[in-house]
């Protein structure tokens, strides 16, 4: 199905339809209707992404983007790209073999937060306690958001870039 | 020095236990779920991390009802190395032997999907004797992977003979993995855009002998096992999970078609050139233990029938893509040029992998296997997440043995065939 009429299908909840720059085009999806547009990609007949695949956490660090100086001008200012925090949710579905791909910007820099859709897919509960583990994205309606593959007294989150490796751990040099 | 205990997981009693013990409410619900009156005094008990029936380092927090299981926590993490993390500070090539040490029971179907996701970004056209290499490999891997599955489920139930009948067959194919990859385990032998050795024609003939004597072998399996009436009544009505269900907690491979659901990549979203082969998706019906069991056993031999057309189809020509940003020279031309020396050098070490987002999956032994990968130009994925397939099935294992009996726990964890290598990463 073409990513335009499955846009259309979601309505405004979606924000943007990213074709370029990317090998697998995918829907930015507006970050407090998630849960929405999820049930919808499963029930509605004419979508049926009824497998969520899985659920990944990106931490984009605000990045300097250099804008090429065109010819006898001095160099434009570089521009700051802002957001961190991205969570894509693959999806597919077992009656077409179609696959989606939908991504949230989250807001909030450093505390990062989303609803949760282990309502919709009971399998999404452990990509987001994964996605709390690793990255501290928050993810409300959970019904059981703990650490899953760090033990539970690790500090901080391995994946993001602004990540320090510990010295030590409970008194065992890390180094 | 001041010495710490350190709490890992759940102490004493489960939360569910505790919830019991605190809440009237909560006992009679369950009360009337497995239809009949909990007793007063249930159990926590604790199996794992270190228990022969695991197949790696998983822990369960079971609480029991006299034998019957109430509740079922799978703890996992043991085992996490960071892989991921690991991926941000490895340039591409030097990840390959990574991804053995996922599913480290078929080794090489991981290198395929991590090359796979790479080669999408970067467009490369895999050419297709590299593409039938692969496949006869990853077949092979898949062979392996279900040989194990079949000799442990069965030793921890009680049947031991089986297990050194597969692990017989299990032999051969480490030696045929020897022959063409130059290692037993952990081979990496896939490479970015090709694979890294061609196939002699003597080493097809061995392998095509394996193929057409393999069926037999599976069938002397099916002979101990699947008329046993013990195995039967072990694995019948056991662990059952519907299709929809088996959707709904994201279960994949074999799990989702012992449900009964006709999903297989190969078929629906063929990569490898799979299309170009003749095989059958078997499904289960009631997706219970010992359908996941049949599909297994219809799937090798599925598996030796495309083994059998690779080697016959086999195409001549390249193993390597054709782009050199991307891909090595071949490595008897490294040896003697220096020129193709000095390109070598400058793919291991420069290869940057255009700017963009990627997903790509295979149809590994477990489920589906799938890489995501963000590449920002640089010689170093950004960010590289893998969905694996051990991971999502296992979460299902709570729903498959509540209310069972605690021996039933050992035949789920055997038919839901996880490994915990790549369940924690």
């Amino acid at each position: 199905m073409e990513l335009e009429t499955i846009a259309e299908r979601l309505g405004d909840a979606v924000l943007e339809i990213v074709t370029e720059g990317t090998k697998d085009p995918f829907l930015v999806v507006e970050a407090s209707r998630i849960r929405e547009v999820m049930a919808l990609c499963r029930d509605d007949s004419s979508l049926a992404f009824d497998l969520l695949v899985s659920i990944t956490g990106a931490d984009y660090p605000p990045r300097e983007v250099k804008k090429k100086a065109k010819k006898g001008e001095p160099a434009p200012e570089s521009e700051v790209v802002p957001g961190r925090f991205e969570l894509v949710y693959h999806l597919l579905s077992t009656k077409t073999g179609g696959r989606l791909v939908l991504k949230v910007r989250l807001p909030h820099e450093d505390a990062p937060s989303c609803d949760s859709i282990s309502e919709v897919h009971p399998a999404a509960e452990w990509h987001e306690r994964e996605a709390f583990d690793l990255l501290g994205i928050r993810f409300f309606g959970h019904p059981d958001l703990r650490r899953i593959l760090c033990c539970e007294d690790w500090v901080g989150h391995p994946l993001r870039k602004d990540y320090v490796f510990p010295k030590e751990f409970h008194g065992i040099s890390a180094e | 020095m001041e010495t710490k205990v350190i709490e890992i997981g759940t102490q004493g009693i489960s939360p569910i236990h505790r919830r019991i013990q605190e809440n009237r409410e909560e006992r009679e619900r369950l009360s009337r779920e497995f239809g009949h009156e909990l007793h007063e005094d249930l159990l926590t008990l604790n199996m794992g991390p270190q228990h022969p029936s695991t197949h790696g380092v998983l822990r369960i927090v079971l609480t029991l009802d006299g034998e019957i299981i109430v509740d079922a926590e799978p703890v996992v993490g043991y085992l996490h190395r960071g892989k991921e993390k690991m991926a941000e500070s490895l340039r591409y090539f030097q990840y390959i032997p990574h991804t053995d040490r996922l599913d480290y029971l078929a080794p090489q179907i991981n290198n395929v999907a991590f090359c796979r996701a790479v080669e999408k970004a970067c467009g490369l056209e895999i050419p297709p004797r590299a593409q039938a290499i692969r496949v006869i490999v990853m077949e092979m891997m898949r062979i392996m992977s279900h040989l194990i599955y079949i000799g442990t489920t069965a030793l921890d139930i009680g049947a031991a003979s089986i297990f050194f009948h597969s692990f017989r067959e299990r032999e051969d194919l480490y030696d045929l993995a020897d022959i063409i990859t130059g290692q037993r385990m952990n081979n990496a032998f896939i490479r970015i855009g090709g694979v890294g050795n061609d196939i002699s024609t003597e080493t097809l003939k061995r392998v095509r002998e394996f193929a057409a004597a393999f069926p037999g072998k599976v069938d002397e399996y099916e002979k101990l096992l699947t008329g046993n009436r013990i195995w039967w009544e072990r694995n019948r009505d056991i662990g059952i999970i519907e299709a929809e269900e088996a959707i709904k907690f994201s279960l994949t491979g074999p799990n989702l078609r012992g449900s009964g659901v006709e999903h297989d990549l190969r078929r629906v979203d063929p990569y490898c050139g799979y299309e170009n082969y003749d095989f059958e998706v078997p499904v289960g019906s009631v997706g219970d233990c010992f359908d996941r069991y049949l599909v297994r056993i219809e799937e090798m031999r599925q598996s030796a029938r495309i083994i059998l057309q690779a080697v016959d189809k086999l195409p001549p020509g390249e193993i390597y893509a054709e782009d050199r940003r991307f891909v090595l020279p071949p490595k008897e031309k490294a040896f003697t040029s220096m020129e193709e020396l000095i390109h070598q050098f400058e793919v291991v070490a420069e290869m940057k992998v255009p700017r963009g987002e990627v997903y790509a999956a295979v149809e590994a032994a477990k489920g589906e296997l799938g890489f995501y990968l963000v590449a920002d130009d640089g010689p170093r994925p950004h960010r590289l997440h893998i969905r694996s397939p051990s991971f999502i099935n296992l979460q299902a294992l709570p729903k498959l043995s509540r209310g069972r009996y605690i021996s039933d726990m050992v035949a789920i964890i055997g038919s839901l065939d996880f490994v915990m290598g790549e369940c924690d990463r």
